[in-house]
Parts: structure tokens; C-alpha cells; sequence
């Protein structure tokens, strides 16, 4: 049974396809140990909102060529039928109609649903402790932090709980996970992936994207997820399809290092491991330099203005009436929405909902979000005057390894620290993948790689490259 | 802070604070009822965040056009043809209150 566990997601369908592995056995393993982890609670990790039954393996079909490999899936994506909460006490229990354009295309190519993963209420949180469903538990160590709000996606993955997961980023919500949790995680290109039926936080940030244990998993999910979807107005079609990386080495390749992202406020024992990937990436052949994004610095700015303002809109559509809670015995309308909400989000969701309506409101709005939009716009040109001296760009993806769980949720501002270099690439549109490069404090350092729209091929080959290179080794955890 | 002076921008140095006036205001345009021991906290922490994302008055952008969206999509139109819509019976199923084959609400002026 372990050696079914060791097998990453693609050497997996590749058994199945070759009729040396039964998709059934493979389900039933993770199965069980999902399940295991779910009935153990607060001993568990706690990665799990919902666990398929014993009865309900198959769904992705053999012949298919994800081969009917499992996949967890991050509790915003609508599933029919099956729990999708988005972390929240305000849709608890929630059982969506229909199932997201990205979990039926994946289903298409042979997927199978093995869970649903926790997540900050949402997807508002770099930690995982925002959930109704409480925190999930990092598996380097239980008492510190997954990342988040992707949290559950990773730490199931790291943990060897789930093959590959889903999961979304908004402003680093799969990428800062990843990074904490020493595995990969891949923004894709804004609009490469249809965000129907992902419950949305803020609309023009938010894509799903693959969690995964290495580079070449990557490419093989993301290559069934994107595709123009009609009903998602701002879906595209991807320009070409998404191989699986085989690059040993990075001759000509120029990478830019953006001081801005990769100096003050980062840690260390993360700027050592940093430093180190560089020193790799140098051997395999690449050009390493310095770039500038002048305005970078002022992205996180940007960001905690224009996502809570979206936040706000999206989450007017929780008013106790159609689906969710509702409060008990309201006196009237206008009691019934503000008691339902007060009742229903968490902490942060209210911080966000108050941040984004003070910042959209009469009087504030060109100083507030107006101006966030032009600052946006600013990050974007930089990007684009980086990427015509470099093919890609570089930096740590969190400021730290992770932290003890509690240690920054009594500082808003601390835990919002954590986006400092991955909301840059959020705000800009672009893919940036985050590798596992080694170890600070026995703790997994993650290594981000972005590059322009659509380059998720050339991001995949060298985060390939250094991954076979460094040969990061994510065993201790998935024990 | 940062405050609109004739048309321009202007960074003022002391320290965003929010009051609780204005806590309670945006919470109602909000429809979110917040607990007597929940208003000084938001005020708190909505001031420091408020501070830090006041960094981008420091910069120049006049000039700089708004980026609402970073995909060049214009004009997504589907054709405008009849299709099925979701069952009712799917569409009430998860309501907290039904009633008359509707979402049943208290009335708005009790």
C-alpha cells in the first residue's frame, strides 16, 4: 500500500494506464487516509471538510487519461451534491446545484473526487486559521501554520494524504501554501482558468490552479484545466497546450532578480535557501541579473484596497435568503441581513467586507480604489519592462518558513506581510509557480518563479529544471 | 491619510484613524450588524490597515489610466438565445424559508 502512496499523480495514471495499478486500490488508499485524518479532528491536520465514502470511488474513468487518479479539492469550488462551503459558518452545509466548469473538465479527463480541503473563510487568510472548520495544522509541524488560504490543499498534499489538490490564488493563495509546505503550487495566467463555480472573493485576482508534490504534476493538471469556458466572460483560450516539462538545463536562460522582492522583510534562513537556488540555477546555465520593479513595494497596498472592494460586492450575495444561514426570528428585512452576516463570517471577512465598503464608499472612492486601479496599472508596465530584459523573474514566496499557529492572527497587518511577493504577480495577471528549494529552520523554503501571460510552459521547464537539480526531498513529511 | 484636495493628492502624515461614527456608518452600508465589543476593535484595526495602504498616495500618477481588469476582453457576448434555466424545486432546495414556490423573507417594515 505505500508504494502506491509514493507514486506522484502522473506516475499513478501511468500504472493505471499501463493495467499495473488498479485506480480502485489507489483510491481506497487515499480514501482511508483522508478519512483517518478527518475522524481524528483536532489530532489530525484537519485538511478535510468532506471525505468521499467507500461507495463512492470511480467517477474518472480508467481510459481517461488522468486515469482516475484522486484529486482533492478545495471546499469554494461548487461540487454538486457535495458539501462547499468556502470555510464558511455562512454556508454550512451548502449543497451547490450544479458543479464548477474546472472540477467537471478535470472530471471529463478522468478525475476523481476524493475530498473537499479546508481553507481560510473565503480564501481571506495566509494561514489557514480563518476557517469555520478550524485551523489546519502544518505537517513539518503540527504546531505551525500550512499557509494559506489554500492551506488544506497543501498540507493533504505534503502529507501525502491526496496525490494532487486544487487549489485557488488570489493574491497567493496557492503559492505561499506550497511554499510552507515544501511542495509545488502554480498560478496560472489570469483567465486561463474558468472561475465558474469557484465562490468568488474578488473576481479580477481569483484562479484556481494546481497543488502538487512536483513540476511535472503540475503541468499534467493544469493541462486539463484551462480552456475558454462560456460561462466565463473573462476566460480565454490557452494559445497552445500545456507539456510536460523535460528541461535538464537553464543554457541562456535569463532570470531577474527584483531587489524590491528579495532584500528587506524577508527572512534570513529564506534569503540562504534563496541565494543557494540562484547559485543552482547559475550551474545549469542561466543568466542571473538584477531587475527592477519600482513600484512592487507599493503592490500590497494596492492589493488590501482593490480585493476587500471586490470582497465587498461578492459577499453581498450572503444575505440569508436564497442558500446558507439565516438568522433566527429577524423582526424584519433589514434585521434579518445584518444579524445573518454578523452571525455568519468570521472575524476577517467582516475586516475585508468593512475595508472594501469603507474604501468603495461616496467620498472614498477615488483616493481609495481609483487610485489602487492606477497603481495596478504601474505594476503591470513594470512587469513588462522586466520581461524585455529577462524571460523570468525570480524572488522568495513568502518572507518566512512558516510560523507558529496564533503567533500573527492578533495582527492583521503581520499576517497580510505574507502576500508581500506573490500579490505582485496577482495584480499584474501573470503565472509564477512555487518550488520547494530547501530547508531554514528544518522548515521548507519555497522558490517563485514568474514569468509573462501565458508562458506557463517556459515557467514549468525551468521550475523543472531546478527542481531535478536541487533535489529537494519532501519524504519527512508525507511519513 | 489620504484626501482628496482639489483634484490632486496629497499624503498627510499623521496616522489614519477611523472613528467609531464612521465604523458604525460603513457597517450599515454594509447590512452587517456588528456587536458593541466588535467596534472599537474594527476601528482599531481598520485605522492600521488604512495607514499602510495610504503608502500609495505617495505616488505620482496623474496621468495613469485605471486597470479594472487585466484581461483584454471586450464585448463577451453569448448569442441571446432562450435556454433552459434551473428547475425551481433545485433552485428553493438550499432556502432557508420556501413559500408559494418562493424564497420566503419577513417583510420589510415590520
Amino acid at each position: 500500500m505505500s508504494d502506491v502512496l509514493s507514486l506522484s499523480a502522473a506516475q499513478a495514471a501511468d500504472a493505471i494506464a499501463a493495467g499495473s495499478l488498479s485506480a480502485q486500490e489507489l483510491f481506497e488508499a487515499y480514501r482511508a487516509r483522508a478519512a483517518a485524518d478527518r475522524a481524528a479532528g483536532e489530532e489530525g491536520l484537519n485538511c478535510f471538510t468532506w471525505v468521499a465514502g467507500g461507495d463512492q470511488a470511480g467517477g474518472g474513468g480508467a481510459n481517461a487519461p488522468l486515469g482516475g487518479v484522486p484529486l482533492a479539492v478545495k471546499d469554494l469550488f461548487c461540487t454538486e451534491g457535495v458539501p462547499s462551503q468556502s470555510g464558511s459558518r455562512i454556508l454550512e452545509g451548502y449543497l451547490p446545484p450544479y458543479t464548477a466548469s474546472v472540477v467537471r473538465r478535470l472530471y471529463g479527463a478522468g478525475a476523481t473526487l476524493l475530498a473537499k480541503t479546508n481553507q481560510d473563510e473565503f480564501a481571506m487568510g495566509s494561514s489557514n486559521e480563518n476557517s469555520a472548520f478550524g485551523a489546519v495544522r502544518n505537517p513539518w509541524d503540527r504546531e505551525r501554520v500550512p499557509g494559506g488560504s489554500s492551506g488544506g490543499s497543501a498540507a493533504a498534499v505534503a502529507a501525502g494524504l491526496a496525490p494532487w489538490a486544487l487549489g485557488t490564488d488570489t493574491g497567493g493563495s496557492i503559492r505561499q501554501p506550497a511554499a510552507l509546505c515544501g511542495i509545488v503550487g502554480l498560478k496560472p495566467t489570469y483567465g486561463s482558468v474558468s472561475r465558474y463555480g469557484m465562490i468568488a472573493f474578488a473576481s479580477s485576482l481569483d484562479q484556481a490552479g494546481p497543488i502538487t508534490r512536483d513540476v511535472r504534476d503540475a503541468a499534467l493538471l493544469l493541462r486539463y484545466m484551462v480552456g475558454h469556458d462560456p460561462c466565463d466572460a473573462t476566460s480565454l483560450q490557452f494559445p497552445h497546450e500545456i507539456e510536460l516539462p523535460s528541461a535538464a538545463r537553464l543554457d541562456g536562460v535569463r532570470l531577474g532578480v527584483p531587489n524590491e522582492l528579495s532584500g528587506e522583510g524577508i527572512e534570513a534562513g529564506v534569503l540562504d535557501a534563496f541565494h543557494a537556488a540562484l547559485e543552482r540555477a547559475r550551474e545549469l546555465g542561466a543568466e542571473v541579473r538584477e531587475v527592477e520593479l519600482p513600484h512592487a513595494p507599493h503592490a500590497l497596498s494596492a492589493y488590501y484596497v482593490l480585493a476587500p472592494a471586490e470582497a465587498s460586492s461578492n459577499l453581498a450575495r450572503f444575505d440569508g435568503v436564497r442558500y446558507g444561514l439565516r438568522a433566527e426570528n429577524p423582526t424584519d428585512l433589514l434585521d434579518m441581513y445584518t444579524r445573518t452576516r454578523h452571525d455568519g463570517f468570521g472575524p476577517e471577512v467582516k475586516r475585508r467586507i468593512m475595508l472594501g465598503t469603507y474604501a468603495l464608499s461616496s467620498g472614498y472612492y477615488d483616493a481609495y480604489y481609483g487610485r489602487a486601479q492606477r497603481v495596478r496599472t504601474k505594476i503591470a508596465e513594470d512587469f513588462r519592462t522586466a520581461f524585455a530584459q529577462v524571460e523570468l523573474i525570480v524572488t522568495p514566496t513568502a518572507p518566512s518558513v512558516a510560523f507558529k499557529l496564533g503567533e500573527k492572527t492578533a495582527d492583521p497587518l503581520a499576517m497580510y506581510l505574507n502576500d508581500y511577493c506573490t500579490v505582485p504577480m496577482s495584480l499584474a495577471g501573470i503565472p509564477a509557480i512555487s518550488i520547494p528549494c530547501g530547508l531554514s529552520q528544518g522548515l521548507p523554503v519555497g522558490l517563485q518563479i514568474a514569468g509573462p501571460a501565458f508562458s506557463e510552459n517556459r515557467l514549468l521547464d525551468a521550475a523543472y529544471a531546478l527542481e531535478q537539480s536541487i533535489g529537494f526531498d519532501g519524504t519527512p513529511a508525507r511519513v | 491619510m489620504i484626501v482628496p484636495a482639489a483634484g490632486r493628492w496629497r499624503s498627510v502624515q499623521c496616522a489614519t484613524v477611523i472613528e467609531r461614527d464612521e465604523v458604525l456608518h460603513v457597517a450599515r452600508l454594509a447590512r452587517l450588524a456588528l456587536a458593541e465589543d466588535e467596534v472599537e476593535p474594527m476601528a482599531r484595526e481598520l485605522s492600521a490597515v488604512l495607514d499602510h495602504v495610504a503608502k500609495i498616495g505617495e505616488l505620482d500618477l496623474d496621468g495613469v489610466p485605471a486597470t479594472s481588469h487585466v484581461v483584454d476582453v471586450t464585448g463577451a457576448l453569448r448569442p441571446d438565445e432562450p435556454r433552459p434555466c434551473l428547475p425551481r424545486e433545485v433552485a428553493l432546495s438550499q432556502a432557508p424559508a420556501v413559500a408559494d414556490g418562493g424564497f420566503l423573507v419577513p417583510s420589510p417594515q415590520a
